[in-house]
This record gives structure tokens, C-alpha cells and sequence, in this order.
């Protein structure tokens, strides 16, 4: 029996901006590199918490500099997080980061290192932090429509099972749900090379689509800048060639099956930028797994749909990543990572409807508060997309 | 019936192995997914699962078909029934 999307719900948290969260983190949020020591003493100190360390966040510059911000800023306001304790090794870059997830109406507090230590910062900050996981253990989950829920796609370690399973599969649960006013999104810039004129095609207006060529062009002229040979060493991956997978334009075209038969393409944003109406969003983005799913995260989505051929096992600290997967060598030789298995789609034993609702039957489970497979094992995989050198 | 390939739609110049273990000089059966239908070829080659089969024979420097959608050229001639892949096939971009 098809399900009823119409008035489906799902229970979340929400926050005071409106904005629904499937997950209730405290996070301790390093504006740099070198805060990250005292972000995991307060973690190793107060339960309740996660320390999100990263490697960058000095003499950065310019554009890259403000794609910092915001994705940091971005992770803090999302709303699977309840309330945020940053710390920079300087109180300037670290209130920029508090005003900003400040703005959500959510509990944030700053902490900054020189002059004061690690020692003094973490018992400060912890003495916060304790407070920030009592407020948010006392949250409950209330009942929201399924419109509030925002869903994120990538894909990763594709093969050729993608293009023809699990990659339509994604596509056919993003056409169910875009009727039904959820905010999606999808990217990947280079692993849409081939395939460019069909996902231009699906712009629903001129100027979108004018948007959505000018950044596939912006991502083009960067590989052209840059490469030493056609890529074939590094797009497709050693695993994608692994998988069967021969040409980008070959991966590219099992990529876009992820935006489905339906869907117009009603958005288009620059990294970790935020939606700002619901429908299908493009995100100009690294095909790299962490870090486009660090930018789904920082963007404020709050479930993650993964499909994948050969088997990656990403996770993101604060976004749920849904893994599916069609490849029956995969299934079952990597089975702890796969959350929805849709190899049944190869035998003809599941129909690609079929496949969408189980994919879709995941995704309430999993907003309602079930644990996917990377969240159970452990990965948390936080990577900032650097845009180029420091200053 | 067993599948042992999958094609996208007519006119692909490929199918992609969905089963382990086919061996050179079996007769595999093919679904087109878009049309709904059954098709067979022998392979000329063992083919891991997931990668390619030829449908037709393609000269070099053919454009070679998936999706209904070019996907890059053929660098070798290549018979229906070969195993078609970055040995025989690059692509045209980058």
C-alpha cells in the first residue's frame, strides 16, 4: 500500500527560529585548528557533549574565509543541534561565530584561549556546557508535518549498481517528497560533468538556470586550471573504477538519477548557504563525501539520504546519513554499514517504487529518532571545504 | 528467469553485470529497465559484477551509449559481447 505522504508527520525538536531538528546535540564548536584540544576536554568532561575538532580556521582570507564562517556558523544554527559552546583561540572570530548561530534564538555561548589557558577555558566553558545539556535533556519531541523535515542527497564510492538502484531510488523518494513542500538538496558539481544539459534542463526558471551553468562552469574552469591529466586516477575514484564505473560522464549520469523523473530544480546555492523557500535546491559543492555532507549540514539539512555501490562508510558529526545500497556484494560483505538495502532492485524482486518507500520508511524512522548505521559505529566525519592556500 | 545484466533503455551500446561470477562464453539475460524487456548476449570475456558488456560491436573512437546519453569514446575496437571499460573506453571530457 502506498504510503500517505499527505499528512504524514514525523516527532522532532523545535526550535525557536521554527525550524525542525531529528536530533538533539550540545556540540563544542573550535572556530581553529589549535582550539580543538580544549573543545575535546570539555567533551571528555561533560557527557551529553560532542567536540567537533577540524584542521583549519587561521589566516584564511577572503572567500574561503567567509565560507568558513558560515559553515561553522551553519553547523551551530542547524537545528539537530539544541545549543553550542565555541571556542577560538581569540574572542573576536569566536563572537562573529556565536552572533551568528545566536541569531536562531538557540543557547550559544563563546569562550576564547589567549590570555586565559586551556585549563581556565575548558573549566569555563565546561561549567557552560553542563548547563547547555541540561536545557536540552529537558526538550521534547513534538509532532511536526513532514514539510518541516529538510533532506539532503550524495552519493559516494559509486559504482554501476548506483546508476541503476540505489541512485533511483533516492530519486524516487525525492519525487514523492518535493510534492509535499520538503526542502531538498543535491550537488556534487563535477560528478554532473555529462550530464549538465539535463540537470539544466530541470531549472525551472532561465535565470536558475543561468545560476546552475555559471557555477558548473566556475567548478570546470578550477579543474581546468589544476589538472595534470584527464583525471582518471582521481574522477572516477579507484574504487568507482573498482565498481565498473569508466568515465565521469558515465558516473555523472547515475549521479543526477539521485534529483528523480519529477522534480524541478527550484533552488540554487553556493556552499553551506541556506535554502530560504522549500523544493529542490542545488548546491554548487566538492563531490568529496565529508566534506559535501559537512556543507548538507552547515546548509541546515537534517537527514541525509547516502546511496552507495562499493561501500563508503560516511557519517557526519550532527546529520544523519541514510546508507543504501543495491550492490549485492556490498550488502553483504558490508551489511553494518547499509541502513536500506535495495539490491532486490537487480532481481526484478523489488519494484523502484517499492524501493523509494522502504528508502522513505528509513527516513521517518531515522527522523523519529532511530540511529542509522554510521551514527551507531561511530563516524563523524566533520570536513570544511577549503576554497584555496592561507594568507 | 534469472537477470544477469541490466540495460537503461534501448539503443544503450551497454549492459552492466548485476551477478558474480560470469564466465567468458556464457549466454547472459539482459532487462532493459526503461522498456521493461528481456534481451541476451554471449560474453566474450569473464566480467566482474558491475561492470560493462558490449551490446554491439563499436569501432574505434565510436561514442559509446548509457542512459540514452553519451558517456565517452571508444580508444579500440570493441565486439558485442566484450567486457568494455577504461582499457577500450576514456572519456571525452577534461
Amino acid at each position: 500500500m502506498p504510503m500517505d505522504l499527505k499528512n504524514a508527520t514525523f516527532r522532532g525538536y523545535r526550535r525557536d527560529n521554527g525550524r525542525v531538528g531529528v536530533r538533539n546535540h550540545v556540540i563544542v564548536l573550535p572556530v581553529d585548528d589549535i582550539s580543538n584540544a580544549a573543545a575535546e576536554g570539555v567533551a571528555r568532561n561533560v557527557m551529553g557533549t560532542m567536540a567537533l575538532p577540524h584542521p583549519y580556521g587561521r589566516l584564511q582570507f577572503g572567500a574561503d574565509l567567509d565560507l568558513h564562517f558560515r559553515t561553522l556558523i551553519g553547523t551551530g544554527a542547524n537545528p539537530n543541534v539544541a545549543a553550542v559552546v565555541v571556542i577560538g583561540i581569540e574572542p573576536a572570530w569566536t563572537q562573529k561565530i556565536v552572533d551568528g548561530i545566536a541569531s536562531t534564538g538557540k543557547p550559544v555561548a563563546g569562550f576564547s584561549i589567549e590570555h586565559n589557558g586551556d585549563t581556565a577555558t575548558v573549566m569555563a566553558a565546561a561549567r557552560k556546557a553542563k548547563e547547555f545539556v541540561h536545557y536540552a535533556t529537558g526538550l521534547h519531541r513534538v509532532e511536526a508535518p513532514l514539510k518541516d523535515l529538510w533532506v539532503s542527497t550524495k552519493c559516494g564510492e559509486s559504482d554501476t549498481t548506483s546508476g541503476c538502484g540505489a541512485n533511483p531510488t533516492v530519486g524516487n523518494a525525492f519525487d514523492k517528497l518535493h510534492p509535499q513542500g520538503v526542502t531538498l538538496c543535491f550537488g556534487e558539481t563535477t560528478e554532473i560533468t555529462g550530464g549538465e544539459h539535463l540537470v539544466a534542463a530541470r531549472c525551472k526558471t532561465p535565470e536558475l538556470r543561468e545560476r546552475f551553468m555559471f557555477m558548473f562552469n566556475r567548478y570546470q574552469e578550477i579543474i581546468n586550471r589544476h589538472k595534470t591529466s584527464d583525471l582518471s586516477d582521481s574522477q572516477p575514484t579507484k574504487g568507482n573504477i573498482a565498481g565498473g564505473l569508466t568515465t565521469i560522464e558515465e558516473k555523472a549520469l547515475g549521479n543526477i538519477q539521485k534529483i528523480g523523473r519529477k522534480c524541478t530544480v527550484d533552488g540554487v546555492i553556493d556552499k553551506a548557504e541556506m535554502p530560504t523557500h522549500s523544493g529542490l535546491w542545488f548546491m554548487d559543492s566538492s563531490s568529496a563525501a565529508a566534506e559535501m555532507v559537512t556543507l548538507c549540514a552547515a546548509s541546515g539539512f537534517v537527514v541525509h539520504f547516502f546511496p552507495t555501490g562499493q561501500g563508503n562508510v560516511i557519517g557526519n558529526p550532527i546529520l544523519p546519513v541514510i546508507k543504501l545500497g543495491a550492490n549485492p556484494k556490498t550488502v553483504r560483505t558490508m551489511a553494518e554499514h547499509i541502513d536500506v538495502d535495495v539490491s532486490g532492485l537487480l532481481r526484478r524482486e523489488l519494484t523502484m517504487d517499492q524501493a523509494g518507500d522502504k528508502l522513505l520508511e528509513c527516513m521517518f524512522a531515522t527522523a523519529n529518532g532511530r540511529w542509522t548505521a554510521a551514527e551507531v559505529l561511530g563516524h563523524r566525519e566533520f570536513v570544511l571545504t577549503r576554497l584555496y592556500e592561507s594568507a | 528467469m534469472t537477470i544477469h545484466f541490466v540495460v537503461h533503455e534501448d539503443g544503450d551500446s551497454v549492459g552492466t553485470v548485476v551477478v558474480e561470477n560470469v564466465k567468458a562464453g556464457a549466454t547472459l539475460t539482459g532487462w532493459v529497465m526503461e522498456q521493461d524487456k528481456t534481451v541476451s548476449v554471449k560474453v566474450l570475456n569473464d566480467i566482474p559484477i558491475g561492470h560493462k558488456v558490449a551490446l554491439k560491436d563499436l569501432k574505434n573512437g565510436d561514442t559509446v551509449i548509457k542512459y540514452g546519453v553519451d558517456i565517452g569514446r571508444t580508444i579500440a575496437p570493441i565486439k558485442q559481447g566484450e567486457y568494455l571499460h577504461v582499457h577500450n573506453v576514456k572519456t571525452k571530457r577534461w
